[in-house]
């Protein structure tokens, strides 16, 4: 491992010392960080799977459903029927912070629901009724899903940069500042026994 | 914070979300998808897009991934799940974990 390029002073070995210290905090710091991320990972990306599992599974029922539902009305009395949406359905978004990320965190807020459906009940079948019901049941677990899953995306990503960081730290850093403190070290001794060798050359001549 | 959602797909597996509350923007290739999604990120907080959109569009989504906002959800269309999702899921495992559990 390649030493730094510094002078071999006390001040150098004095400034080593102190950044050595610190990078060796920071690395148990962050080494500490990466464990209790990963252990929020693992629980998150559980959740993620079973939610992923559930609403796809919904999702297609519903689809092919609704599917066979409007294939009995034609196309474009359908889009017709479903062109004016009466239902709005908001969400609340909001932030929390997860090992200082911060991920969205989502709640359905209101759902200004008029009558019920969007359309007359004499433009398409009543199947299609049942479909559109059960997509408004879903929307919740659809945006609990979208809230894991961009969780577990930024969450990943996180985990990923720190490991780096951890890395750079245990593996160059530290043992660069080792190296060069021990360089620096023996540099000094060496000069001091040279002095000590000096004067008692010096005084043997006298 | 109020937030919108909104659901870009093809118009099939869509419409039937416009009925329940949800806006929806049809598309019908990967392109299209994502000059939709450029377009309205900044106004939509939570934005699903059907498997068929976004497997092309991987890289595009990634920026996304940055910010808590907008939201991109990966959902299957009305051809059903293709597996997409549960693969990036186990992407993202591997690249935080480094193995698949």
């Amino acid at each position: 491992m390649a030493r730094l390029n510094v002078n071999p002073t006390r001040m150098e070995l004095k400034k080593l010392k102190a950044r050595l210290e610190t990078a060796t905090r920071g690395h148990k710091l962050l080494k500490d960080k990466s464990d209790e991320m990963i252990r929020r990972f693992s629980v998150i990306i559980k959740e993620n799977k079973r939610l992923r599992g559930e609403v796809e599974k919904e999702l297609a029922a519903t689809l092919k459903e609704f599917s066979v539902a409007r294939s009995v009305t034609p196309a474009y009395q359908a889009e017709a029927a479903f062109a004016m949406p009466s239902v709005a359905v908001g969400v609340e978004c909001t932030t929390e912070s997860i090992m200082g990320v911060d991920v969205p965190s989502v709640a359905v807020v209101s759902e200004k629901r008029a009558d019920g459906l969007p359309y007359a009940y004499s433009e398409i079948t009543s199947e299609a009724d049942f479909s559109v019901e059960r997509a408004a049941a879903l929307i919740p677990k659809m945006l609990k899903l979208a809230e894991v899953e961009k969780t577990v995306r930024m969450l990943a990503d996180e985990i990923e940069r720190n490991k780096r960081r951890v890395n750079a730290l245990e593996y160059v850093m530290i043992p660069q500042l080792e190296e060069t403190i021990k360089y620096i070290k023996s540099k000094l001794d060496e000069n001091e026994r040279a002095a000590v060798i000096r004067l008692m050359k010096v005084k043997n001549k006298a | 914070m109020q937030g919108k959602m909104a659901i870009v797909g093809d118009g099939e597996s869509i419409t039937v979300f416009k009925a329940a509350g949800v806006d929806a923007f049809p598309a019908e290739d990967e392109n299209k998808a994502r000059e939709i999604i450029r377009k309205i990120a900044k106004e939509y907080k939570i934005i699903f897009l059907t498997e068929e959109l976004s497997r092309g569009n991987a890289q595009f989504l990634k920026r996304f991934d940055e910010e808590p906002f907008p939201v991109i959800l990966t959902i299957p269309s009305k051809n059903g799940s293709t597996g997409y999702g549960e693969e990036m899921l186990k992407s993202a495992m591997e690249r935080a974990l480094g193995i698949i559990i």
